[in-house]
């Protein structure tokens, strides 16, 4: 393996005007919490260099220094050879560093050029600026397949766009050095691929592009070069060309990783579960879920896969009882009530539902509670009709932690106070416990670290194959085509289509995930 | 918000300073107005907490604090914000004073029983359609509350003026006198030897406060709905998930909150005033406010908050009283200093507390990168160049 990177035990050498960004010997602190201890990286202009890691390994702290929102202990940023001071976000694009965030930071009701231009206008009035940049996004369209209507208003145009918005913004910044923080998260495959597209474009122009993902397949498919980053420390940099997914994997969690799920054959018996023309329109009278129909047999996983958005998430929450719906659902033969005075979560668990939510922060655990007090949390009748029974909690609690893993294994913590996959353990703890018929699981691995997916998707087998029915909910394809027996890809509300993961691959399923049953089918 | 500070510091020092920041200040104010900030401070504290006089007014005025903080905090812990302490305490005084006049109670214990009961449910009820209207309408429960006392001001005068005015009572707004057997007995009357006077206002109610703080710490920490009524507080989102109706905690939270405020009649108007006057609530509503925000809703932390408040409000008359140039206005911009101080510039002493406390740590063994998982990997082999 070749090492790209420059070692601490080089004497620092007058920078490198051949490297648009060098960073020497960065170090942050929050609090007792060393975020970044003393990092190098070096990343060659007009190359896109990758920045993998697990989540809290620190890649973003060392972004957000490099953005200027946060200063560093120690160390040096070089761009483009010179020692440069970026002590605020506005210091970073004058040196000509554009950054894309996760979450787009756009007015939603303004237009895609008044976005562009928003907090760089050449004077006073606004004219002159959005003229010049109406031809420059001309421009940039043609050169980079960035085609996005100028006129058209953020609020009524896709993600795929919005996030071009964002590329564009920076551009018009006249940024050389483009950082992005896990684009891909919302985009479907095919908009992937056209993002993949037009960052090739910008680095053969010249452009150095950061990419920072947990997504070991974009990192292979896209980068030049890949720098790795565990518990605050860079632990390698490596030509892409000349390592592995598995490699990457290893290095990443410090040990050997099944990127693969080990499953057998699913053995079906009677339906479990089933959902007849569900129908649902939110408080503002959108149309979210339009006829949704299907049926899921024990000892089978039907994975949901689809865009965020498209009426998974109004899916769970029907199920799970906290959206009003019509049509019928009915769980081993019993109607369930979807509108009347038994229609909530706790009715829905003692009908053998649990639910892992999409959102766990905001739904599935009390962020300061401790963790025995989150182990009741939805079945907090069990535990007293009055007084709770704090000492049972606590037992239960410890004996959970120590079935699934969960570090460090100590009841009294509070829930934030776990890393995200170590949280996600205490839900799946607290919802496969009850032995329920039906587990609705959204979501499972989101902003999970490796080590830990490894272990909820053995979890969720296990379930399984111990005769229970699982709806999987999850933007990550690659995680349905992992776990799923059965897979159905949801758009606009409606199921467009159902697979079975060995008659189909990731571009059949990307196109029925875009809404184009037709061209699939 | 106290990561990285010791509880001891959280709960103790940090207030502590924040009151004497306040003092200090104070003294500024009164030293700007041409008076001896020291003397001033002196007969402060004397008259608050320098004699048996003054703890029984200091303690007096506490417990009225404690039932209205511990009103506030409940809500707080399903993060309402119940500013209508002080129209569900004169309910409380309505209450207190139907069940007084029109019952005839042999003995005041049964009494006390009697207007506890008629205090809670008044306050409560007068709570009730504000919580109902933020549970099923969204109005906004801050301003409701709001609404609604001024709302019990004006039915108050209403009724004591043209209802239960007492027939050539001279004129002033208020009931008659409560009857004789219903008189709680005060301090002087249960513990003569401790040296209280005959007319002090302190008297059993405060027991009834002291049972509440408990009470509430056994109905937020160890009962089942207190762990819905804090989920609910911390995360709508997530009571909903877990089957947890936020329209039911609303009103429950928001009945207890009312119904505790409405307790604080059993000490200023069944304890003291032994009728209803026009006004028997003198702002412990709002004092109440504070007082859940210094104790940080807790019932302990409340009732340190309401002695402070209590001291403040029994010293400062003493003050006004020694001091003629020292105006109420300024009693009342001691005690606004004081809220400030402990509620809104709070950060201001935290955080540079918790650098202290954190770089103190630090120096003695640098940590580990931390990481919540355990080390139990091989650490990966070093990549060699």
């Amino acid at each position: 393996m070749t090492v790209a990177s420059s070692g601490p035990s080089h004497t620092p050498p007058p920078g490198d005007p051949g490297l648009a960004i060098e960073l020497r010997g960065i170090s942050k602190a929050f609090g007792p919490v060393q975020a970044n201890k003393d990092i190098d990286l070096a990343v060659r202009r007009g190359t896109i260099h990758g920045i993998i890691g697990e989540n809290g390994a620190g890649k973003s702290t060392l972004m957000s220094i490099l953005y200027g929102f946060y200063k560093a202990d120690r160390g040096t940023v070089l761009i483009g050879g010179r020692e440069t001071e970026i002590p605020d976000s506005q210091a970073a694009i004058d040196a000509g560093i554009g950054m894309v965030f996760q979450h787009f930071k756009l007015v939603e009701n303004f237009t895609v050029l008044e976005n562009v231009v928003l907090g760089a206008e050449d004077g006073a009035m606004l004219k002159p600026s959005l003229a010049k940049a109406r031809r420059l996004l001309t421009e940039l369209a043609h050169e980079y397949e960035l085609d996005v209507d100028p006129d058209a208003v953020i609020e009524d145009i896709g993600v795929g766009l919005q996030q071009r918005v964002e590329i564009l913004k920076a551009l018009y910044r006249e940024a050389d050095i483009l950082i992005l923080d896990e684009p891909t998260g919302v985009l479907t495959p095919a908009e992937a691929d056209h993002l993949f597209r037009i960052l090739k474009g910008l680095r053969d122009q010249g452009k150095t592009i950061i990419l920072i993902t947990h997504k070991l397949r974009e990192i292979m498919e896209i980068t030049d070069t890949v720098s790795v980053m565990r518990r605050g420390e860079m632990t390698a940099t490596v030509k892409t060309a000349e390592t592995s997914p598995e490699e990457l994997a290893e290095l990443m969690v410090g040990r050997k990783v099944l990127l693969r799920v080990d499953k057998a054959p699913a053995r079906p018996k009677d339906v479990i579960l089933e959902v007849r023309d569900l129908h649902v329109t939110d408080a503002q009278g959108v149309h979210r879920l339009k006829g949704v129909s299907f049926d899921i047999r024990a000892g089978e996983v039907l994975g949901i896969a689809g865009v965020a958005g498209n009426g998974q998430s109004e899916l769970l929450e029907v199920l799970g009882g906290y959206e009003k719906a019509t049509g019928r659902v009915r769980v081993k033969g019993h109607e369930i009530d979807l509108t009347g005075s038994a229609s909530d979560a706790q009715t829905r668990r003692a009908r053998g539902i649990a639910h892992v939510p999409e959102d766990r922060q905001r739904e599935g655990l009390i962020m300061d509670y401790r963790a025995w007090e989150n182990v009741a949390f939805g079945y907090q009748k069990d535990f007293g009709g009055t007084l709770m029974d704090h000492a049972a909690m606590k037992r239960d609690c410890a004996g959970k932690m120590e079935r699934f893993d969960v570090r460090p294994p100590d009841p009294t913590l509070a829930a934030k106070s776990f890393s995200g996959g170590n949280q996600q353990k205490i839900v799946l703890a607290r919802e496969i416990e009850r032995n329920p018929d039906l587990l609705l699981i959204g979501q499972p691995t989101r902003g999970v670290d490796i080590g830990a997916i490894e272990f909820i998707h053995q979890q969720i087998v296990a379930l399984r194959d111990q005769g229970k029915a699982i709806l999987l909910v999850s933007v990550e394809l690659d995680e349905i085509m992992a776990l799923s027996d059965r897979i159905a890809v949801m758009f606009d509300g409606r199921i467009m289509g159902e697979r079975l993961p060995s008659e189909t691959d990731q571009g059949e399923l990307g196109l029925l995930m875009a809404g184009m049953a037709g061209e699939a089918a | 918000m106290t990561d990285g500070l010791p509880k001891w510091v959280d709960i103790a020092v940090i207030p502590l300073i924040n009151v004497l920041l306040a003092l200090i200040l104070s003294a500024l104010v009164v030293w700007m107005i041409g008076e001896d900030p020291v003397r001033a401070m002196t007969i402060l504290v004397n008259g608050a907490v320098g004699s048996a006089y003054g703890w029984g007014y200091t303690l007096f005025y506490a417990t009225n604090f404690v039932f209205t903080g511990l009103g506030v905090a409940v809500a707080f812990h399903a993060r309402l914000f119940n500013i209508g302490g002080e129209g569900q305490a004169a309910l409380g005084g309505l209450g207190v004073a139907l069940a007084m006049l029109y019952v005839p109670w042999p003995h005041w214990s049964l009494a006390l029983v009697g207007a506890t009961v008629a205090a809670a449910l008044f306050g409560a009820a007068w709570a009730a359609i504000p919580a109902y209207l933020q549970a099923k309408r969204g109005s906004h429960i801050v301003i409701t509350t709001i609404m609604f006392n001024f709302i019990a001001a004006a039915l108050m005068v209403y009724l004591l003026s043209r209802v239960l005015l007492v027939p050539g009572a001279g004129g002033s707004p208020e009931t008659a006198r409560f009857a004789e057997a219903t008189h709680l007995p005060n301090a002087f009357a249960l513990f003569p030897w401790m040296g209280w006077s005959r007319s002090t206002p302190l008297n059993v109610s405060f027991f009834l406060a002291l049972l509440a703080c408990v009470g509430v710490w056994v109905l937020i920490w160890r009962t089942r709905l207190g762990y819905e009524i804090r989920a609910f507080g911390h995360s709508e989102p997530a009571a909903i998930y877990a089957g947890i109706s936020p329209v039911r905690i609303t009103m429950i939270a928001m009945l207890i909150s009312g119904g505790l405020c409405g307790l604080m009649a059993t000490n200023a108007v069944l304890g003291e005033a032994e009728r209803l006057v026009i006004d028997p609530v003198q702002g412990a509503g709002f004092v109440g406010i504070a007082v859940a925000l210094m104790g940080r809703s807790h019932p302990f932390g409340v009732f340190l908050a309401a002695l402070l408040f209590g001291a403040l409000y029994q010293g400062g008359g003493e003050l006004q009283f020694e001091m003629p140039s020292v105006s109420r206005e300024l009693i009342l911009v001691i005690q606004a200093l004081v809220i400030l101080f402990t509620g809104a510039l709070d950060n201001m002493v935290r955080m540079p507390l918790e650098k202290v406390f954190v770089s103190a740590r630090r120096r003695p063994a640098p940590p580990e990168p931390t990481s919540p998982k355990g080390a139990d990997n091989d650490p990966i082999a070093k990549v060699e160049p």
